[in-house]
């Protein structure tokens, strides 16, 4: 397989913020942290020899066999429903020759599998399968060559086939065979490298690229699968955290004696931090009640939703560390907007949003012996471990992080928020402590995806043509900021403001907001020059792969035909867009209510090309998944705040897709197995809401420039 | 839901909202879909509850469990023992629902992988399984 098919940006999937908490160092502790140097050197365990290793075709500590011949493949990457497991598992079984059914992937816990970085970014289809599918190919060949040592016979007219080794004179072992003759088959691959690794081609491809389900599903549907949330320990407590009334309010008194005379309840205060432990959540919940109560705090002033898109004009900023402000000229956007014959403005705003996944924030903590080990739902397993260092001041070498399977990311759990206080709780009272953030917690004190206010121009000349393009984006970052249209001029920069709110990554970040932007702005060029908006697009761009799934949606919408149709109240729109190598296009047809004035998107047409298919089934649903997550997007979702509070704290004020707004969904996958394989989490979002604009556009006559789209 | 998961390890029952607007704690009483969030545990005392955990036999899935299986109706799977359960009542009180009834039957549970359509065609794959060989 070759190198990457683009080289892909990594863009704020951290938030670069300091620790919310700063808990005071006991005089153990300091020792501790001073003495630090000579802690580090005494390690050499398991786990950090693997985090070495965890790059290229390195087996050591990639794979353990059992004396079932079960291979337990290791990785850094974590499930949270986006199906990394079957992926990867597929991969493991494609590579080492194995059935499915024999392979288990043991993912994100920090003490035993290599460091493959955190799970975003559509990172684990291009960067972490092909390492998988490396190391596997290796342990593959290595596996047959132990083999062939027992035998006494040389390598070369010997393969692995469906789990079996098979020599060609008709000798035949199992890796349950294998592992009771050699022992630990792991151990024995280790330091070991293969030259004769060779990765099968996806036309040869016998797992991958098979229309497979969830490898986990059966513990699903009973309920057997433990969540972060379901983790429970021996005489385990449950925690609640006193959150400010608003933010940045400073806490001025408490009396916590109410709270502590409650059975089983103890309180923690250490500096700005207030919790408290109970043996059940009902009596952590009293306990949370009677603090409530007696806490005194001094309010800060702050920004209200209602002023927020002036507030990111305002306070418009030169940024810090990645979050600087960037961007590209090409041309002379000044003087050919000074040319024009017409320049056309327009400016769009995109809210503050929530990723809601159906499980909130959890973390079990446990201490023992000074070493912590913290259950959690965290797409960044390794960060959450420096995490959990740094705020006990101890070293990465005491910290255990174990992410089992969660419910739902979507680029909302990169940091250990849960994971910290249920430490912090634990330590106090030396027993292990679950934290688990309620709905409304999760609304008011995880993280947003930016809101953004994108202000865009185009010059057109007397011919018609557009002659510049100017696109500035405010605050919501740099993901999709280029134009793909060939336009001779062309400027474009990503702003950093003062958020009111914290912010940080969400499905295809900034690409949401940009694309819905620029494309809602094409329509708008596309009227101003009287053209059809697929004919527009079509014309200013290059042959590529955008183009073709422009073409395919637009033949499998029949978009022609069904933009003639003059319905009243009845509008068809489209929208395209690239981003981390993948490509989407997507037709929709909406109608609106002419008295009520509710919007109902009735068909969704999306055409999407990721390289190789590795798992059409997961596809599917990913797809699928974005596309309506993108209807809600574009038609109810906003985080509306007052006086430092989300008033939009729980589904009742905050509206999200349910059954009755699913359309008919038609997807057309464009499998080309002879590139390489891109993600396909993320970019299926970015067209959907600029698609409806598009369409609300063509069905009332008037264009749309903010997020949730309303009809007046 | 705080006794079933607490003191009774059953924890397949989820907490998602606890308003009642999310349905992941779906539980059965007496066979009808009721949110465990909203549910003061005397309201019950007397009365059939059925949690996720109860529902296959054995090893044997339930036909509703069988086909979110098939049709790969999750993808967290963090809202699917609601799901189901909410299915399943369904199905006991309209064995052969159409596609509209089932989406106003299941529209107060939310799935935010937006994994709605493969769902819907569990639903009804699983009417077709119930038909063919009738609970007993």
């Amino acid at each position: 397989m070759s190198a990457e098919r683009n080289p892909i940006e990594l863009e704020r999937y951290e938030l670069e913020e300091k620790p919310r908490y700063r808990f005071s160092l006991s005089r153990r502790a300091f020792v501790q942290t001073v003495g630090a140097g000579l802690l580090i050197t005494s390690f050499g365990k398991f786990g950090r020899a693997q985090e070495r290793a965890g790059k290229g075709r390195a087996v050591a500590g990639r794979f353990l066999f059992d004396k079932d011949g079960i291979v337990m493949a290791l990785t850094g990457k974590v499930e949270l429903g986006q199906g990394a497991r079957t992926q990867l598992s597929q991969a493991v079984a494609e590579e080492l020759r194995v059935p499915l059914s024999q392979v288990r992937l043991i993912m994100g816990d920090t003490d035993s599998v290599p460091n493959d970085g955190g799970t975003y970014g559509s990172q684990t289809t291009p960067r972490t399968v092909p390492t998988v599918r490396q190391a596997a190919a290796s342990a593959r060949e290595l596996v047959v060559e132990l083999a062939c040592e027992q035998w006494g016979v040389k390598p070369d007219s010997t393969a692995m086939r469906d789990g079996v080794i098979e020599h060609s004179d008709g000798r035949k072992m199992t890796l349950a065979e294998l592992v009771a003759k050699v022992g630990d088959v792991g151990a024995a691959l280790a330091g070991k490298t293969s030259e004769r690794i060779e990765l099968t081609p996806a036309d040869a491809w016998r797992v991958l690229g098979k229309l497979e389900g969830k490898v986990a599903a059966i513990e699903l549907v009973t309920g057997k699968h433990r969540f972060p949330s379901d983790i429970k320990r021996p005489d385990m407590l449950y925690g609640k955290v006193l959150r400010p009334p608003s933010f940045d309010a400073e806490l001025v008194d408490l009396d916590s004696k109410a709270a502590e005379s409650l059975e089983g309840v103890t309180v923690v205060r250490d500096g700005s931090f207030v919790g408290c432990t109970a043996p059940t959540t009902f009596q952590a919940r009293k306990a949370l009640e009677a603090l409530v109560a007696t806490a005194r705090w001094n309010t800060k002033p702050h920004p209200s939703s209602s002023e927020l898109f002036r507030v990111l004009k305002e306070t418009a900023n030169s940024g810090s560390g990645r979050d600087r402000p960037r961007g590209s000229e090409q041309g002379d956007v000044g003087a050919a907007m000074a040319a024009a014959d017409k320049v056309v403005l327009a400016s769009y705003e995109v809210p503050y949003i929530q990723h809601a996944p159906m499980e909130p924030r959890a973390a079990v903590a446990e201490w023992v012996d000074g070493k912590l080990t913290v259950w959690t739902g965290t797409q960044t397993p390794f960060n959450v471990r420096g995490e959990l260092a740094e705020a006990f001041s101890i070293s990465e070498e005491n910290v255990r992080v174990i992410m089992p399977d969660a419910g739902g990311g979507f680029g909302g759990k990169h940091r250990g928020d849960a994971a910290v206080e249920a430490a912090r709780l634990a330590k106090a009272v030396k027993r292990p402590v679950a934290v688990h953030w309620t709905r409304e917690e999760e609304f008011t004190w995880a993280y947003f995806r930016p809101a953004g206010l994108l202000e865009v121009a185009a010059a057109i000349d007397n011919a018609g043509k557009v002659t510049a393009w100017d696109f500035t984006n405010y605050n919501s970052g740099g993901s999709a900021l280029d134009c793909p249209y060939t336009f001779p001029n062309k400027r474009v920069k990503s702003q950093p403001c003062d958020s009111p709110l914290r912010q940080g990554s969400y499905r295809a970040l900034a690409a949401t907001a940009n694309n819905f932007a620029r494309e809602a702005f094409i329509d708008r060029l596309a009227a101003e020059t009287s053209a059809d908006p697929l004919a527009f697009r079509l014309a200013y761009l290059e042959d590529g792969q955008l183009k073709e799934v422009l073409n395919a949606v637009a033949k499998q919408f029949k978009w022609t035909e069904r933009r003639q149709d003059k319905a009243t109240d009845t509008g068809y729109g489209i929208a395209c867009g690239t981003e981390k190598g993948s490509f989407i296009a997507t037709c929709v047809e909406i109608h609106v209510n002419a008295p009520t004035k509710e919007i109902q998107v009735r068909r969704v047409c999306a055409a999407f090309e990721c390289g190789a298919v590795q798992n059409p089934a997961n596809l599917k649903s990913q797809i699928e998944g974005c596309l309506i997550m993108g209807l809600g997007a574009a038609l109810f979702e906003t985080i509306q705040f007052q006086d430092g509070r989300i008033t939009t704290n729980n589904f009742k004020q905050y509206r999200v897709p349910r059954f009755k707004d699913v359309p008919e969904i038609d997807v057309v996958i464009l499998n080309r197995p002879d590139l390489p394989s891109a993600g396909a989490g993320e970019t299926p979002i970015i067209a959907i809401a600029p698609a409806i604009a598009n369409a609300l556009h063509h069905a009332t006559g008037t264009p749309l420039q903010a997020l949730p789209l309303t009809v007046s | 839901m705080d006794v079933l998961r607490e003191e009774l390890d059953l924890t397949g029952t989820k907490y998602g909202c606890g308003e009642g607007s999310c349905r992941a704690c779906t539980v059965l009483v007496d066979g009808r879909p009721v949110a465990s969030c909203q549910l003061a545990i005397a309201k019950v005392q007397g009365k059939e509850v059925t949690t996720i955990e109860g529902l296959a036999a054995g090893d044997k899935l339930h036909a509703v469990q069988e086909a979110f299986v098939a049709e790969n109706a999750m993808q967290c799977g963090y809202c699917t023992p609601g799901m189901v359960l909410t299915a399943v009542a369904l199905l006991r009180t309209n064995p052969k629902p159409t596609r509209a009834q089932i989406v106003e039957w299941m529209n107060g549970n939310l799935c935010r992988c937006n994994n709605y359509s493969n769902i819907l065609r569990a639903i009804e794959r699983a009417a077709e399984l119930t038909q063919e060989a009738p609970a007993k």
